[in-house]
């Protein structure tokens, strides 16, 4: 059997908004990947935690809630702390355009501001899942 | 730290790529469970299935949360299903499950079934191996939301929990075939809302009708939500636990799914095996003539054995 691409999706903080990441856990299943998600008001702790036991290959962050740039970086530490350097780190939400420079300078290889199309994030995530299995 | 070295000290980073290997097939997974498979068989396993939306993924968690107590450690294996379509799979137990998502002592993992319909997957079973080798004192295995013919989970654990909740189905349904008759406990979730007595006292008159059995699986009403009754729960599954141990029942139940270990692993490989070798390009002809009406699938599987069979 191939290896199945396993994706977290997570929302860090406090904040309720989870309709898009529930579209693109959606999505991401379509596309033949198994997706673990977690619910809303997670801590980077919990999502760190649940990347490690999990084996995931991807996170997939997604913030509505402003606090991005404390959260998502935070995730990135605590996967590299944990030796998981390797997993590939993407963003969503409402992120300013000039927070994408700070985000992807702190571990975030890619952000998907909101009226991204389904196949860009499918897309990257097929081509840059890196990690070796 | 090598894998194997990681599962056996129980490096939480080391059993989740294992458990990887053993989903994907990977061919480093037989390697590892070479060098782990001596080092199992110390885990009790315990299976929970009901139907979708009893609160089964509730109730592991609150299960693991007080199972988890002092030095003892426990794994869940949490499967949801996999689509037919695309393969993909939303895995969404650990929703309810996050008391216990940062203890310590408990390990969680969410596993697609990757076409298997026996409400659990194929990997489910080696990977309950690996986390027996890690140490754990407890697995709980917990099936998709199951109707009434999912019964695999039965093969792979000691003690089955069967879960269900008020208004699901009226006394005709609990007395069908399968999933009623697997259950070494079973548990009235939602035990909160109305009606729980009279599926408990509905439930409890089916399984009385099978006495002549030595072990008499106990109905239980509890609510995971408010998590009231769990330490029943675990009570009921310990009962059953001496039970099998002083009845030799547990020795046999080890044995014969050591028994499967082969079994199944057999299967995979022979079918694996046998799939290749119809692929091979000089029976496509002949594949042809089945499809032709000019000869018939018995026939041809005779000649695919015969190859295979003349080469092994």
């Amino acid at each position: 059997m191939e290896h199945k691409i396993r994706v977290l999706v997570a929302k860090p903080g406090l904040d309720g908004h989870d309709r898009g990441a529930k579209v693109l856990a959606r999505a991401f299943m379509e596309a033949g990947m198994e997706v673990i998600y977690t619910g809303i008001r997670r801590t980077p702790e919990q999502i760190a935690e649940v990347a490690r036991q999990e084996d995931v290959d991807v996170v997939a962050l997604s913030c509505l809630s402003g606090a991005h740039n404390t959260l998502f970086p935070k995730v990135v530490d605590l996967l590299r702390e944990k030796g998981m350097g390797d997993v590939l780190v993407v963003g969503g939400g409402v992120i300013p355009d000039e927070d994408v420079p700070f985000l992807k300078a702190h571990g975030i290889e890619e952000v998907f501001g909101p009226g991204t199309p389904l196949a860009t994030s499918v897309d990257y995530i097929r081509t840059h899942v890196s990690r070796e299995a | 730290m090598d894998v194997r070295s990681g599962v056996l000290a129980g490096d939480t980073r080391s059993i989740a790529r294992a458990i990887s290997w053993v989903e994907n097939d990977d061919p480093r997974a037989a390697e590892l469970i070479r060098g782990i498979y001596p080092s199992t068989g110390r885990a009790y396993i315990v299976g929970l299935t009901g139907s979708p939306g009893v609160g089964k993924s509730t109730l592991v968690s609150r299960m693991a949360a007080l199972m988890a107590t002092g030095k003892r450690k426990v794994g869940v294996l949490a499967v949801d299903p996999t689509s037919p379509f695309s393969g993909g799979a939303i895995l969404g137990d650990r929703v309810r499950m996050f008391d216990v998502a940062l203890s310590p002592n408990v390990y969680i993992r969410s596993m697609g079934t990757r076409g298997s319909l026996g409400g659990i997957s194929r990997a489910t079973r080696m990977a309950s191996r690996v986390l027996d080798a890690a140490g754990f004192d407890w697995i709980l295995v917990e099936t998709v939301g199951a109707g009434q013919s999912e019964v695999d989970v039965h093969d792979v654990a000691y003690t089955t929990v069967v879960v269900m909740a008020p208004g699901m189905g009226d006394e005709i349904q609990a007395m069908k075939a399968g999933i009623m008759e697997i259950g070494d406990v079973f548990v009235v979730n939602k035990a909160d809302r109305d009606g729980a007595d009279r599926t408990a006292a509905q439930v409890a008159s089916i399984v009385q009708l099978s006495d002549e059995r030595e072990w008499h699986p106990p109905v239980l009403k509890v609510s995971a939500e408010l998590n009231q009754g769990i330490e029943r729960v675990i009570d009921a599954i310990e009962q059953h636990k001496s039970y099998l141990e002083q009845s030799g029942k547990l020795a046999e139940a080890k044995a014969s799914m050591a028994r499967r270990d082969v079994l199944e692993i057999l299967r995979a490989r022979l079918s694996e095996d046998l799939r290749h070798e119809l692929d091979q390009p000089a029976l496509q002809e002949k594949l042809d003539e089945v499809a032709n009406r000019q000869s018939d699938p018995y026939t041809l599987v005779d000649t695919v054995f015969e190859q295979y069979w003349r080469k092994t």
